[in-house]
């Protein structure tokens, strides 16, 4: 599941705000005329009201009802033990103590699901980068390298391509044929402790077209002055790029690169297919919401999986308040100044 | 990775490039244009990448049509005989589904996701985007939190109100939370666009007598289709590709998805199951592919709005 937002979130709440205002002065207005007038311009309003209230009901049935709600009793039951079909039972931080001190798999899970993370988001934005920066200087067919580089990310999240993957990944696959050519035999990355989470990890690099396309966008806005102003002032490529692309598109690349850690904590269809549902081998591809899934799904174990979501929760929630408190020293917003 | 070193230098020259092949053919040098270099490797390393990145497709379809003898001994990419069977075993389907009840299952959930999500986002985007109301900051500001949130955080509560309802093994859990909105990201799309409609429009629109659900369904709603397109085919892909959920919620052969079905293949490791195996799983990733093609340019612009609109 692709989310989106968090470099939007901060403008698109910033754009609210002038709205509001407007509102605040349309109010005004049609008050001033006199009291005639504000005697009809009431309750158009407040009708209006019930109309967004109309408008929104879906939504806020499905916000208290089925995010909300679940998040306070998922809250509720990780301080429980509790299988479905008991009633809960309140052990407190029992599950919790028990994640970090008693549960060897649990941290093992812990450490996969962040190497992953720290293999795979840097490999796939490095390579999403590059790409859009070449392509962007190509005139004749970008929009076609543009699409054909963006199919996988469609396709990638499907078990169709997992198990496509497993099997290339395989002993005498593809790869352990392409490698056993030049003299490397590791045989199946997929039945070796030590390479399996890498073939994971480079299933996600494979999608790196959903942010090379957000890139190359955010490309297209730096203005072409800046460049020439360069050139004149004899800046080579790589000093150009280092002067003047990576610091006007590091908002998006923040963008990208908390869209995809976050995403990337979450993975799991392809650690399911590669190790038939088990995480293996040898636990080395046992992903965290793999283990969640086993914990709470298999064995039956729901309060234990709901501490472990709480867990990844806030994991997540850390994660990203990090990020976003790095990137003040790093992201350049560059209508900052007008503000 | 070349494509990364030859790409500064185009982006430089390649505005500057004409000006010198003017200078040069009036010089005289017209018998023969000089090989542009960056611009061969740059085409170059792009096809590279395009064949890598293409390479698991073809060797699915490839694969598909291998009679099981090949399937993991030979190194060919393509097979020696076109093995047709595995379409006729993949059609069976499996423990007594058929390969047409099960691609209607996946079909079945994705459509009801998409007319749910289409339905229920462009509302809730309506009020956030036009109306007012209390607590419009605060609810927009959760609204996009919701985005964020992993879906694991309310799995297992929905698991167990989905359960009391009696409607595990039913599509319901797939289908019904689409129609309430749940998809935080495509309410935010749609507001996104429907800030950038002019507001003219609505105005006028109350002028001629229009309250607000006139306005919506025949003013806005009509202009909002790009939006609605863009939320309707990522909402049947992601839906038609999703795993998790139905792993949850449907256990029941007759219940079971192309992804579900192709899933009992995991544990099998028979060289005879592997054809039949990667035949259903071409026909998983067809739709995709169809709406790939057919919508590129709304897909890949949809997505690179994402990151930057708002």
């Amino acid at each position: 599941m692709t989310n989106a937002s968090t470099a939007s979130t901060a403008s698109a709440t910033a754009t609210t705000l002038p709205e509001r205002s407007r509102t605040a002065a349309d109010r005004a207005g049609t008050g001033t005329p006199g009291t005639g007038e504000r005697r009809t311009g009431r309750p158009p309003q407040r009708e209006r009201q019930g109309a967004a209230w109309v408008f929104l009901s879906p939504w806020v049935l499905g916000a208290s009802v089925l995010t909300l709600l679940p998040m306070a009793v998922s809250l509720y039951l990780s301080f429980t033990d509790y299988n479905l079909f008991d009633p809960p039972s309140w052990i407190g931080l029992r599950n919790y103590v028990q994640m970090f001190t008693e549960d060897p798999r649990m941290l093992r899970s812990v450490g996969n699901t962040l190497l992953y993370v720290v293999i795979a988001v840097p490999l796939q934005l490095a390579l999403a980068l590059g790409t859009a920066v070449a392509l962007k200087s190509m005139k004749r067919g970008r929009n076609f390298y543009r699409s054909a580089f963006y199919a996988p990310s469609l396709l990638g999240a499907s078990m169709s391509v997992a198990l496509v993957w497993r099997a290339i990944f395989n002993d005498g696959g593809t790869v352990d044929n392409l490698l056993s050519g030049v003299g490397v035999h590791i045989g199946g990355w997929v039945n070796h402790p030590g390479w399996a989470l890498l073939a994971v990890a480079l299933l996600t690099v494979w999608q790196f077209g959903a942010p090379m396309v957000i890139f190359l966008a955010g490309l297209q806005q730096i203005p072409r002055d800046m460049y020439e102003a360069a050139s004149v002032d004899g800046a080579g490529r790589w000093r150009k790029f280092i002067s003047i692309t990576l610091p006007m598109l590091s908002p998006v690349l923040f963008f990208n690169l908390v869209l995809q850690t976050i995403q990337s904590f979450q993975v799991f269809t392809p650690a399911f297919a590669v190790s038939s549902g088990r995480g293996g081998p040898a636990d080395s591809t046992l992903f965290y919401t793999l283990y969640l899934y086993e914990r709470g799904f298999t064995a039956s174990h729901m309060g234990y999986a709901s501490a472990m979501a709480w867990v990844l929760l806030v994991a997540i929630a850390l994660v990203t308040a990090v990020l976003f408190r790095t990137s003040r020293s790093w992201v350049f917003y560059a209508n900052e100044g007008d503000r | 990775m070349s494509v990364t070193d030859t790409a500064p230098a185009e982006n430089t020259t390649g505005k500057n490039t004409t000006g010198k092949n003017t200078n040069a053919s009036s010089t005289g040098s017209r018998r023969r244009r000089p090989v542009n270099w960056p611009r061969v490797a740059l085409h170059t390393s792009a096809l590279a990448v395009l064949v890598v990145l293409l390479y698991p497709l073809a060797w699915l379809v490839a694969t598909s049509f291998k009679p099981a003898d090949e399937v993991l001994a030979s190194l060919a990419l393509l097979p020696s005989r076109l093995a047709t069977e595995n379409y006729g075993t993949a059609a069976e389907g499996i423990e007594g589904v058929t390969l047409l009840q099960l691609f209607g299952n996946s079909l079945t959930i994705s459509l009801g996701a998409v007319l749910g999500n289409v339905l229920s986002c462009s509302l809730a985007a309506y009020a956030f985007a036009r109306l007012r109301f209390t607590l419009r900051g605060p609810l927009f500001a959760f609204m996009i939190a919701t985005i964020m949130l992993p879906h694991h955080a309310v799995l297992i509560p929905q698991y167990i109100v989905f359960n009391q309802l009696g409607m595990v093994n039913t599509f319901w859990p797939m289908v019904l939370p689409k129609f309430l909105a749940t998809d935080a990201f495509f309410v935010f799309l749609i507001v996104q666009f429907m800030r950038g409609l002019p507001r003219e429009l609505d105005e006028a629109a109350k002028i001629d007598g229009c309250g607000p659900f006139g306005i919506f369904f025949r003013v806005v709603l009509p202009l909002t289709r790009p939006a609605l397109i863009t939320t309707a085919i990522f909402t049947f892909i992601w839906t038609w590709n999703d795993f998790f959920t139905q792993l949850i919620y449907l256990f029941e052969p007759d219940k079971y998805t192309l992804t579900l079905a192709l899933r009992t293949f995991v544990d099998t490791s028979s060289q005879s199951a592997y054809g039949p195996m990667f035949a259903m799983s071409v026909f998983a990733l067809l739709p995709i592919v169809l709406f790939f093609l057919a919508f590129q340019r709304l897909l890949v612009e949809g997505m690179a709005n994402s990151g930057l609109k708002g």
